[in-house]
């Protein structure tokens, strides 16, 4: 990839952000997503609403916020509601429509792990944890999952399941009784998984310019299903890439700001 | 509402083996209170906090906490909470028991805390492994008018909330501005509150829906200037994002954290000094 024109993060937050129809209601999470989602509303979806689990709703921040509660999203939101406001009024009377996720492993069924790698009393690495994930991967009428194919990320089973996505496939999500469709499309540094219509099962739906279907397979823990035809996504718009490193070019400067506290009581 | 330095009011009011809340959604986390608690050296307190962040990874790492009950505890934006992962997976610098949830389960805790609930009730659906795992507190119940599987979270009742706000009027009602989390409902599930605020105003000039807690709510308040610090106050001062990445390498490392601990917090008197030390105050 050292030839191309991008690097893998900037070819999956330009595929993520091209997921977002312009209008739709997205609860979003840090990193990757919040990339995504914030360059889809300064490109192509200007009406894009975003929330974030803060609390705050209808946020257009001009730099990428370090946490999910900055200040820069507070000042830019419509409005800045409690959190179980948030989670009830908001997510669970399902007024998202796209939860857009990430997970330390996902499985063939779209189902995550953000909790702990080994036994879960005695962890051999205690990962952050739950946090909004449970109930946007149920609420939202739609999930979009980021996050780079490993071996050890894309595995036959999860360690821990922490966000439903199709359970055991074939239907068993909505005989749960989970609202949310489930997750949509995964987006990869080697291209997007989609779920199939019956089985429900992630099969290799698209590849970016120059990644081979075998590197794909070699980079999943199960034996990934690889439809007839895949499609090859294209290389990132210039346009697209200079908004992406102009965002991060001022998120950069702003992170490294030094805080200043006035002791004048 | 006794207006207390802080210290007088830490002592007083968390005792160990307290349960107690430092609230504060990313923003308006108690800083100054949690090291005071250090100071003091409390121990075998039960810690609540819907993300524990830096503060409750001192805590933890200094030997405070028997009990975290949390649902995301990472450092945001950046990754793991070192201590908290030390005490989790190698037991130092002694065991952890954890009490997992979603946020959206935690802030229900907390909302049937300050309604006087035993529980707080939430649509079921697929079961995650949480509910799953030894001692999960979730329950499942039946909606006695739709026959619907609902899910039952227990009240969190702290015996201690402890909130850091922007103002406090001359009355002693407290104002809190911008990202509130749940710091309303877990000031008003506890037994005792105790506030730290930027400054003592004449009046709050609040909006007429502004989240206001009225100062006979209030068991103590103290004012500490840059109490949130490196959390940050919405229209005093930012978050010191610097710092939260810089903590990475702080308290990867065990002797390192003591070190920045012992130097820091221990050895300063008070939040003031630590500010000054640390450059960010003149």
């Amino acid at each position: 990839m050292s030839a191309r024109a991008y690097t893998p993060d900037e070819i999956m937050t330009v595929t993520a952000a091209r997921q977002l129809r312009d209008g739709a209601v997205c609860f979003v999470g840090i990193g990757l997503p919040s990339a995504a989602c914030n360059l889809a509303r300064m490109t192509h979806a200007p009406r894009l609403v975003l929330i974030y689990e803060s609390g705050t709703v209808g946020v257009k921040p001009r730099v990428l916020p370090l946490s999910i509660g900055d200040g820069e999203l507070a000042e830019t939101a419509t409005s800045i509601v409690p959190l179980p406001e948030i989670f009830a009024h908001y997510l669970q009377r399902g007024r998202v429509d796209v939860g857009f996720l990430g997970a330390a492993q996902i499985d063939a069924f779209g189902n995550l792990n953000s909790t702990v790698i080994g036994d879960y009393a005695h962890p051999k690495v205690r990962l952050p944890g739950a946090g909004g994930a449970p109930e946007i991967a149920t609420y939202a009428r739609e999930v979009l999952v980021i996050m780079k194919q490993t071996p050890r990320s894309f595995v036959p089973r999860l360690d821990f399941l922490t966000s439903a996505g199709y359970l055991t496939g074939s239907g068993a999500r909505a005989a749960s009784g989970s609202p949310g469709a489930g997750p949509r499309a995964v987006i990869t540094d080697f291209g997007v998984l989609r779920p199939h219509p019956e089985t429900q099962e992630l099969e290799l739906a698209a590849l970016y310019p120059g990644i081979s279907v075998d590197a794909a397979r070699a980079a999943t823990g199960w034996p990934l299903t690889v439809p007839g035809h895949i499609e090859t996504l294209p290389a990132p718009e210039p346009a697209d890439l200079a908004v992406l490193r102009d965002l991060e070019a001022r998120t950069r400067a702003a992170h490294a700001r030094p805080v200043r506290i006035n002791l004048r009581n | 509402m006794p207006l207390l330095p802080l210290n007088e009011a830490i002592a007083t009011h968390v005792n160990d083996g307290d349960s107690v809340a430092l609230e504060g959604f990313t923003h308006l986390i108690p800083f100054a209170a949690g090291h005071e608690i250090i100071r003091l050296k409390r121990r075998n307190l039960h810690l609540i906090r819907m993300t524990p962040d830096l503060i409750y990874d001192q805590l933890i790492g200094m030997g405070c906490a028997a009990r975290l009950t949390f649902s995301w505890g990472g450092n945001p934006g950046v990754g793991s909470l070192h201590r908290l992962r030390d005490a989790v997976e190698r037991q130092w610098p002694q065991p952890l028991a954890l009490s997992e949830f979603s946020h959206a389960e935690l802030a229900l805790a907390y909302q049937a805390g300050a309604s006087g609930m035993s529980c707080g009730l939430m649509p079921h659906h697929a079961d995650t492994d949480l509910a799953r795992v030894p001692g999960a507190a979730l329950r499942t119940v039946r909606c006695p008018f739709t026959e619907r599987l609902l899910t039952a979270v227990p009240a969190i009742n702290p015996d201690v909330t402890i909130l850091h706000a922007q103002q406090i009027d001359a009355e002693g009602n407290v104002l809190i501005r911008g990202i509130v989390g749940a710091a309303r409902e877990a000031a008003l599930a506890a037994r005792r509150v105790l506030v730290t605020v930027e400054e003592q105003v004449e009046r709050l000039r609040a909006d007429m829906n502004a989240v206001v807690l009225p100062s006979w709510l209030i068991s103590a308040a103290s004012i500490v200037p840059g109490g949130a610090y490196p959390s940050y106050a919405q229209g005093y001062y930012a978050r010191d994002n610097r710092f939260y990445l810089a903590w990475d390498e702080i308290a990867r490392d065990r002797r390192a954290f003591t070190a920045w601990m012992e130097r820091h917090v221990l050895g300063v008197p008070d939040h003031a000094a630590q500010l000054r030390a640390l450059g960010v105050a003149a």
